[in-house]
């Protein structure tokens, strides 16, 4: 649905695509009612009742210790630190999501929705909805560049799995955990 | 699940710091956003292009045209082929090249373009000849009450009653931003219908219509106001701007 919403976006935004692609309005809509209906998927997955181990994570995502700060601060060159299942860098990245979701689903709908709302607003809502999008998109060229220079991780968002030495050496704060409980 | 975090462990909230900041941003930038922008734009006006394409297009933040377009590509037609048409309730009906137009009396406009979902490009110069000079040339009927614009798109119209036609800020442009209005932006001519918002400035315009009443457009008929003062209309009730 991401890659909809993108998709979409660029003859959207772009003058010289919409040109090519044409039907605004059609385009448009898909891509509104794509917005609209992203965090459905995702609502289902933590809310369900096979979300324990998600929700689990949004904790690590949420709580950071002294040492993943200073991780951050160092930009990961800091080896004293103990990962955890989630390095402070996505963890980052799981937050960054989370806030553009609700923010383009805020300034999306001033936009679309727009007779509430005075003018002013309507420009503040598509001046926030053009920049937040300008940086989703360096974010995803981050991460699709990640993925593919890391390929045991690449393999762990598909196959939800990694080997336990891949653990120990990449995330073992997690992987102590992992080990105290079994 | 006994992980460091939850034995109570200090632990800085930095997801939810994040997440919530990132709204408080977003909804602050709605407010704000429409000032920050016209700034930003002031200042990059001498080197960017507001036209919709190029380099400047991947800047965001700053005043730019969004080319829309209802059907499947930009029509396009050369200047000599161009004309455009003044029939219905008139008694001399109007069929003026692009030369004869460009020979009228000519009206400039310097005017913020309004879209009504948002976006904004501040003060775009027009060029063109007000559409009460070519309802005098062409002499409108004492049944007349408004007229229909056709675009040479094929889908696209508008609607104006006489009077709103017949304001001082309403003409048919053919020139933009000191030079002519290229096809991406409706041309060779384009109404522009400055008071209101975009969707009333036909482009692509290839007929003018005086009817006895008021046709509603493309996108009046997709639910939007028939008259679409900028500020007045499509939910609001606020003062005019520019």
């Amino acid at each position: 649905m991401f890659s909809v919403l993108v998709l979409t976006a660029i003859p959207l935004y772009f003058g010289s695509l919409a040109a090519v692609v044409g039907h605004r309005d059609v385009v448009a809509r898909i891509h509104v009612w794509t917005g609209v209906f992203l965090p459905v998927p995702v609502l289902l997955s933590v809310l369900g009742p096979w979300g324990r181990t998600l929700r689990a994570d949004l904790r690590r995502v949420n709580r950071w210790s002294a040492g993943e700060l200073a991780w951050l601060r160092s930009f990961g060159r800091d080896a004293f630190v103990r990962l955890d299942k989630l390095n402070p860098g996505q963890k980052l990245n799981v937050s960054f999501t989370g806030g553009s979701i609700v923010v383009m689903l805020m300034t999306g709908a001033v936009m679309w929705w727009f007779g509430p709302f005075p003018d002013s607003w309507r420009t503040g809502a598509t001046f926030v909805h053009d920049v937040l999008a300008t940086f989703i998109v360096v974010v995803i060229v981050g991460h699709v560049g990640m993925a593919l220079t890391h390929p045991a991780s690449l393999r762990s968002m598909i196959t939800g799995r990694v080997s336990r030495r891949w653990a120990r050496r990449h995330a073992p704060a997690w992987a102590d955990e992992m080990a105290a409980e079994s | 699940m006994r992980s460091p975090r939850a034995t109570g462990e200090v632990a800085t909230p930095v997801g939810r710091r994040v997440f919530l900041g990132m709204v408080g941003l977003g909804a602050a930038g709605v407010v704000v956003g429409s000032s920050v922008q016209r700034w930003v734009a002031a200042a990059l006006r001498p080197v960017t292009s507001v036209s919709g394409g190029g380099v400047s297009a991947l800047i965001p933040g700053e005043d730019r045209f969004r080319i829309y377009t209802v059907t499947d590509s930009l029509p396009s037609m050369p200047t000599s082929q161009y004309r455009l048409s003044v029939t219905g309730l008139v008694e001399r009906p109007l069929e003026l090249s692009f030369d004869q137009l460009k020979g009228m009396p000519s009206t400039t406009l310097v005017r913020d373009f309004q879209c009504v979902t948002g976006w904004r490009v501040a003060k775009v110069r027009w060029d063109g000849v007000l559409i009460s000079t070519l309802l005098d040339e062409a002499g409108v009927l004492p049944s007349a009450r408004a007229l229909r614009f056709d675009s040479f798109d094929g889908v696209y119209t508008e609607s104006l009653t006489l009077d709103q036609a017949r304001r001082p800020d309403v003409i048919a442009a053919y020139g933009f931003e000191g030079g002519p209005v290229t096809s991406q932006h409706g041309g060779p001519v384009r109404l522009h219908v400055a008071p209101m918002y975009g969707y009333k400035s036909c482009k692509w315009l290839s007929g003018i219509r005086v009817v006895d009443r008021v046709e509603p457009g493309y996108w009046e008929q997709n639910g939007y106001d028939i008259d679409a003062w900028v500020g007045r209309s499509n939910g609001r009730d606020d003062a005019p701007t520019s």
